[in-house]
């Protein structure tokens, strides 16, 4: 119940500053919690609502909250008046750092050996798969909001029109993946140049509701346009990839009939693994060299300071826009690809709740950084999915884990920014120097 | 239009509502000369340049600014980045707006970008490593380094920006606006909040700019040591109007121009003046 702000504060001493401390927690406790643990609220045998009390319960969470709080506030006052950042060592600091060089190579070595380590766990190839298309979304997203810093809540809207463009064109039409894989792109990238046009001349908040609304407006659209998309029904029958042509199946012309091997169901999701690892690289790799290319430096320039931008000749509508549309672009191949693995795809997979979680990964990630966009993604994703046995805790130990990392590491789990050029050193940059981006 | 004049104002009119920040102002700045716009706090100044740099659009009278190669264009009618891109006026900022999370040399590399746009083929031919634009590159890195000489700072070219002191930021800012390759440079205060001896540092770098690379300078100034040191041309302001303009020397006797800085009457202003010499 204490902000992590008040860390910096003068803490209070004496034994009635702690009691005041915990009594005013305690009455927060007692407001939130008489509502939502006090009353308990159902639905009668006859659909009547009947409700009764449980004030044995809101009394306990209330004493907790006021035990807690004296704990906090003497365990606050033995470590002293340090801040959170202090609590980590700087031997540990330095070593992360460290450490920091070696981990992406590693990383990269691992997961190319996933489907060879667990060949024969097909939950852990499937999680892998998610992992890895979140990390493809992480870094398309972080095109837009870490490297352009404008906020986008919506880029669902991207991946569901990647999603949708690959479905429509090869249930109408039959076109294989591997055409429809770049028209998803440029369909999305469209779209991103569209939303682009009209949210340009707000910043901050407004940016923020708008592209909200259009992640929004495209999921609306999709459920009602049934004649085209199917409604909440969705798309069905939607062809798996085949290796270049060769279908991934058990009939004559299959890959494996063609190898001469047996077949097995792990062939194609082994196959599947390799795709969004190959399209994730892709992204990772054209993002790293836009950042070294102007418009990559200009991206940056625009975050750190538009009005600056324009009198030094930049053309800011452009810019924005070129990254709406680079960003949605990657959107739109990672839709593709979750059209083609799932096989059907309904306006339920395109909610807000998804934009949310790229966002998350890519603020967790720290704004702009490659890895820990990637590192956030396996944290969101596989974290989620390790907490499982936790069962009702799960959402709880996961909201922990998440202020716990908020206050350690505010900036993201890497927050310094790598300069995109140099003359003798590339020197890391301190992300207190970094600016956010406001537009 | 006289082709010694790279700058002609005429009947500059601005107004915000009500007020009227601007009115009526007319003065022309030389070709390769250092002109001047002072005035005391609330005059216009910055106004004016603004509206000369394409961030606020005026609201009466005419800016025009003649190239070397006699191209007149009207800044009034361009606007926002334009006036930076075509018409090759440079700006820096009273508070200044440097990039702070990016060094000083990515700093000097921003400003480039519409040439180094192009020479990447608007991206495209960047994203696949063509050799034009490699070249390209090393001439861009080639002229920032030139110009982190300059102002003094190579050894600091890959530091944040936003950990310089305040007046290597002052340098880096000016730097950043020289890589654009201006035909006419506008800096608001650039000596504000230095000390004696980095303003001096600061007289002789524009100085330098002037008389080594032709380029015209437009300053709005405060220190009047700077200002009476470099300028060729001094236009003073107050209350959005031009009260005089001349040399140096002219300006610093003019009576109506003591008044406005010791804001007292005109007849009074004579009387200090006389006591103080």
């Amino acid at each position: 119940m204490t902000a992590p702000s008040t860390n910096t504060a003068k803490p209070a001493t004496g034994i009635s500053a702690i009691l005041k401390t915990a009594f005013i927690n305690a009455l927060i406790a007692l407001v939130l919690f008489s509502l939502m643990v006090g009353v308990r609220t159902e639905a009668g045998p006859d659909g009547q609502l009947t409700y009764w009390t449980r004030f044995g319960e809101l009394a306990s969470l209330v004493a907790a909250v006021f035990g807690g709080s004296i704990v906090i506030e003497l365990l606050r006052q033995w470590i002293g008046t340090t801040g959170a950042d202090k609590l980590v060592p700087p031997a540990v600091q330095s070593g992360m750092s460290l450490l920091g060089r070696y981990v992406a190579p590693a990383l990269l070595i691992f997961t190319v050996l996933v489907p060879v380590i667990f060949y024969n766990q097909r939950y852990i190839l499937d999680l892998a798969i998610l992992v890895l298309t979140y990390v493809m979304l992480g870094w398309g997203l972080n095109v837009v909001v870490g490297l352009a810093g404008l906020l986008d809540l919506g880029y669902v809207a991207f991946y569901a029109v990647g999603a949708y463009s690959y479905g429509l064109l090869a249930t109408n039409f039959g076109w294989s993946f591997w055409i429809c894989l770049p028209l998803a792109g440029i369909l999305a990238a469209f779209w991103g140049v569209l939303l682009g046009f009209p949210v340009l001349r707000l910043r901050g908040d407004y940016l923020a509701i708008v592209t909200l609304a259009f992640g929004e407006i495209i999921r609306l659209v999709i459920i009602n346009w049934q004649d085209l998309t199917g409604g909440p029904n969705g798309v069905s029958g939607i062809p798996r990839p085949s290796f270049f042509g060769i279908p991934l199946d058990n009939s004559d012309d299959g890959l494996a009939a063609k190898l001469g091997i047996e077949y097995s169901a792990t062939h194609r999701i082994i196959f599947l693994f390799y795709l969004i690892l190959a399209l994730a690289l892709l992204t990772n790799w054209v993002t790293i060299r836009l950042r070294r290319l102007p418009i990559g430096r200009a991206w940056e320039a625009l975050r750190e300071d538009e009005v600056a931008c324009r009198a030094l000749g930049i053309n800011t509508t452009t810019t924005k826009l070129t990254a709406f549309a680079t960003g949605a672009m990657f959107g739109g191949f990672a839709g593709a690809f979750f059209a083609t693995r799932q096989g059907f795809i309904s306006p339920e997979s395109f909610t807000f709740q998804e934009s949310a979680l790229v966002l998350a990964i890519v603020v967790l990630g720290g704004m702009g950084s490659q890895l820990g966009v990637a590192l956030a993604a396996l944290a969101m994703i596989g974290g989620f999915e390790l907490f499982r046995g936790l069962e009702t805790y799960r959402m709880l130990v996961f909201g922990m884990a998440m202020v716990l990392i908020m206050i350690w590491r505010p900036r993201g789990l890497v927050g310094h920014r790598a300069p995109t050029v140099y003359l003798t050193k590339a020197k890391a940059i301190s992300s207190d120097l970094v600016k956010e981006g406001h537009g | 239009m006289s082709s010694d004049r790279i700058l002609s104002v005429e009947r500059l009119t601005m107004r915000f509502g009500g007020i009227v920040a601007v009115q009526d102002l007319s003065f022309a700045a030389g070709r390769k000369k250092i002109t001047a716009l002072i005035g005391p706090n609330g005059a216009g100044k910055t106004t004016v340049f603004n509206c000369i740099t394409g961030f606020y659009k005026p609201t009466g009278g005419a800016i025009r600014l003649s190239h070397d190669d006699g191209k007149v264009i009207a800044l009034e009618r361009l606007n926002d980045f334009r006036i930076a891109k075509q018409a090759r006026v440079a700006r820096t900022f009273q508070n200044i707006r440097l990039f702070p999370g990016m060094t000083a040399l990515e700093n000097l590399m921003v400003a480039q970008h519409n040439a180094l746009m192009r020479a990447s083929g608007f991206t495209f031919l960047g994203l696949v490593g063509a050799p034009a634009y490699h070249k390209a590159e090393q001439r861009a890195i080639e002229l920032a380094t030139d110009w982190l000489r300059r102002v003094n700072l190579l050894d600091r070219a890959d530091d944040a920006a936003g950990n310089f002191a305040y007046g290597d930021q002052r340098r880096l800012e000016i730097a950043r606006a020289m890589c654009t390759e201006p035909a006419l440079l506008c800096l608001d205060e650039p000596a504000a909040g230095l000390n004696a001896r980095e303003s001096a540092a600061l007289s002789e770098l524009l100085l330098s700019i002037r008389d080594e690379l032709g380029t015209s300078i437009l300053l709005i100034e405060h220190d009047m040591s700077v200002v009476m040191e470099i300028s060729d041309h001094i236009v003073v302001m107050d209350h959005g109007v031009k009260i005089a303009e001349g040399t140096p020397r002219a300006v610093r006797d003019d009576p109506k121009v003591i008044a406005a800085y010791l804001g007292a009457d005109e007849d009074e202003a004579v009387a200090v003046m006389e006591s103080g010499t």
